[in-house]
């Protein structure tokens, strides 16, 4: 049989090598400043763009989209082409996908410290980055397709079975929880409210999680670790196995970030036990990662790049473990809320997705610059200072989360609270915060030392574009009846497997939502309930601007401890207006549903100019620009219209007149302000703000006796 | 939006059932297919990502 010469595209590789290393110094950054935000409020600088609610998701996005992205894409470009023998299907693609995928996180780091978000959690970019998302992602999946059908080798590995996974998952996750509604450029809302938006963004969320940080991983796992211990993956089969098994499980966990919400129960228990059932899948993977080392330990002693990804797989197991613990209801009723969460994922961030980056990355650039490894050293270095940062980093949140859950529900023997003030459960963990940041500074050194080692890698190498290999065409797909593109595609496996997977992920998110969405008993409505004012509208898009729900949830769950702090629990049909939903993940500071008329307006005015001058020791950092910044109220007629055009009963024609609404409502908070003796002006963003909070959560307070149904 | 869509579709829940029933056959056909398979054929599977170099130049 013929060999057909070719070469594989390494420029692309070497591409998305360097975009992984920056972008994942420049996201563990902003991570790190974050960090010492939360024990330093003043280090925001009283700067809109560099405080903490706009700038955390853009460490999220950056750690996700940005180093774990590229990472994937460097990965995928280097072992898809060598396990299809074939060069990559289209150069231009290629390139296409790179430039433009960069350009996207340039987007992300411009428009998120400006304020322009949607507020849901790893999705926060608006619309029109959205779409570009989408056309990027098109295009690595036809270079991706495209390579897979001009495969030399008829087989394909299991590794590309999670690469197609992954693909087809995540085009329908992005496109499903990104339908929305433009009510200007950057400015956009979604279809669903309330409950129904959050299921959507959980089901988005806990799958963002599985096919963007985990199933591609898995993939690049069962190439790269074979690769680096130079024996074949344990089980095979296993890996068939736990491939269809988890697909199929993972889909339908999502709704365990909602345990105890006001999500119908049936919802919450489907998430839960789906959540159990991932546990074997998930470890089915991990067995497979570690059992391929079997015999072979001794040479993890030496090899820093199997020391990394064992420390990655066994990340993966513990990770995984841990989340299904965490969907327990018993447990989810301590965790949820708290440090624990960011414990939990900062395991899978930064042991699965960091260190096997890491390891790919050791392996990988001695490769592709046809060299040996600079230091051996500074890798083994580079590990246990990693190593060192993870731990340092989730016991430290592992203890401040249960600390601070347990004061949360912590009652006197007469049966009151017994730390009544958040705030005191909050400075009880600020020693937690500074050992987390220590953490992650030792992380962040890790990373440095490896940059300057895989430079220095290159330096002493030869970089070569092109690598050329030669393969025999395979004689299958040769065509002699010339039938077509068409009927090639379809008489390979890859349609299939689109399909198929494709499938699964509908079935499971079809059982979710069609319920969801039909039974009209899973949101009793409340007839007190009414849409916002033209101004509280005006106040909530503040609310999200300055992503207020990263630290503030909107949910008071039915527990004796939240209802004796905050007030009466959460109900579905409060939240039917609430395009997007704001319940949040995490209370860093109190929860503020049910804020709505317990202080005056002079505290939240000067509470937001300075925090602590209204609660001591606060960390919340402060807003002085809402006090001067002007309402921007030009927007209110089109965000009207929008509302309306989503479902929010606004009568026809009231966009007109809506402003006049506005400012009056505005002029008697800023006049019971005068009043108070505080300088404020009418025209002013914190006046919306204002009206909003002392909204929210009094539409039920208004008729309590006959509030739910 | 969603739900006037999906009303319109008769027998909504009887796909749902169907969905179900095709992917736990397809499970349990694919179980017994990984007991039944060729060792042969696994064997040169997980070959794969390693029989690669061998090829190149």
């Amino acid at each position: 049989m013929a060999l057909e010469k070719f070469s594989y595209d390494n420029e692309i590789v070497r591409k998305f090598t360097i975009a992984t290393t920056v972008w994942g110094l420049v996201g563990m950054l902003v991570g790190l400043i974050i960090a010492t935000q939360l024990f330093v409020p003043a280090l925001n600088l009283n700067i809109p763009f560099l405080t903490f609610g706009r700038i955390r998701p853009l460490h999220t996005n950056a750690v996700i989209f940005a180093f774990v992205g590229n990472a994937i894409f460097m990965g995928v470009y280097y072992s898809l082409q060598r396990l299809c023998k074939a060069r990559m299907f289209s150069d231009w693609l290629s390139n296409f996908h790179f430039w433009g995928w960069q350009l996207i996180i340039v987007a992300a780091a411009i428009t998120l410290p400006l304020g322009y978000t949607t507020s849901k959690e790893y999705a926060e970019l608006e619309w029109p980055i959205d779409i570009a998302i989408a056309i990027m992602w098109i295009a690595f999946g036809i270079n991706m397709f495209g390579t897979i059908i001009e495969r030399r080798e008829k087989h394909m590995y299991v590794a590309i079975w999670f690469y197609i996974a992954t693909w087809v998952t995540v085009t329908v996750l992005h496109v499903v929880n990104s339908i929305e509604i433009p009510a200007s450029f950057l400015k956009s809302y979604p279809v669903y409210a309330g409950v129904q938006d959050a299921l959507v963004q959980w089901w988005y969320g806990h799958n963002a999680v599985a096919f963007f940080l985990t199933t591609p991983y898995l993939g690049l796992m069962y190439y790269f670790l074979p690769k680096a211990a130079n024996r074949p993956i344990y089980s095979y089969k296993l890996s068939i196995l736990h491939f269809w098994s988890l697909v199929f499980i993972y889909i339908w966990a999502g709704p365990h970030h909602l345990l105890y919400s006001a999500l119908p129960d049936w919802a919450q228990s489907l998430g839960t036990v789906f959540s159990i059932m991932l546990i074997a899948p998930s470890w089915g993977g991990m067995i497979n990662g570690l059992l391929t080392l079997r015999g072979a330990w001794d040479r993890v002693r030496e090899n820093p790049i199997l020391k990394f990804m064992v420390v990655a797989v066994t990340a993966y197991g513990m990770a995984t473990f841990e989340g299904p613990m965490l969907s327990l209801k018993n447990v989810n009723a301590i965790a949820h809320f708290t440090d624990w969460i960011i414990a939990h994922v900062h395991v899978g961030a930064l042991g699965w997705n960091g260190f096997l980056t890491f390891g790919i990355l050791y392996w990988l650039v001695p490769k592709l610059w046809k060299t040996k490894l600079y230091s051996n050293k500074l890798a083994n270095f580079h590990f246990w200072i990693g190593f060192l940062g993870i731990v340092f980093y989730a016991f430290s949140m592992w203890f401040s989360g249960v600390t601070q859950s347990l004061m949360w529900k912590q009652f006197t023997p007469l049966g009151v609270l017994q730390y009544p003030n958040f705030l005191e459960t909050v400075l009880q963990i600020v020693p937690m915060y500074i050992i987390r940041m220590v953490g992650g500074s030792l992380y962040f050194v890790g990373v440095i030392v490896m940059v300057y080692n895989l430079v220095k890698t290159a330096k002493q190498g030869a970089f070569a574009k092109e690598e050329p290999a030669e393969a025999p065409a395979l004689e299958k797909f040769k065509d002699p009846l010339k039938r077509g593109v068409i009927h090639r595609f379809l008489e390979g496996k890859p349609a299939l497997f689109i399909s198929l997977t494709l499938v699964v992920v509908l079935i499971a998110s079809v059982f979710e939502f069609v319920p969801m969405f039909l039974i009209k008993s899973n949101i009793p409505t409340i007839a007190s309930v009414k849409p916002y004012t033209p101004l509280e509208l005006q106040g909530r898009d503040i609310y999200i601007r300055e992503a207020c729900n990263s630290c503030h949830s909107q949910l008071v769950r039915p527990f004796r401890s939240e209802t004796e702090r905050y007030g009466e629990y959460s109900k579905a049909g409060e939240f039917v207006y609430d395009h997007p939903f704001l319940w949040g993940s995490k209370r860093t500071g109190p929860d503020l549903h049910r804020v709505g008329g317990k202080y005056p307006n002079l505290w939240h005015y000067l509470h937001m100019e300075n925090p602590r001058s209204m609660s001591p020791g606060s960390l919340m950092p402060s807003y002085p620009w809402l006090l001067t910044n002007d309402l921007d109220i030009s927007t209110t007629e089109s965000k009207i219209n929008t509302m309306r055009s989503v479902g929010v009963p606004y009568t026809e024609g009231y966009e007109k007149v809506a402003n006049d609404d506005l400012q009056q409502q505005a002029e008697q908070i800023a006049v019971d302000l005068q009043n108070a003796g505080a300088p404020a002006e009418p025209n002013k963003e914190i006046i919306a703000l204002i009206a909003y909070l002392q909204r929210l959560g009094t539409d039920i307070k208004a008729k309590n006796n006959q509030a739910s149904k | 939006m969603f739900k006037e869509v999906l009303q319109s579709i008769e027998g909504v829940e009887f796909y749902t059932i169907v969905s179900m029933i095709i992917f736990i056959l397809f499970f349990v056909g694919m179980t017994i297919w990984l007991f039944k398979v060729d060792k042969k054929y696994i064997k040169q599977m997980s070959e794969l990502p390693l029989n690669e170099e061998n090829k190149e130049i």
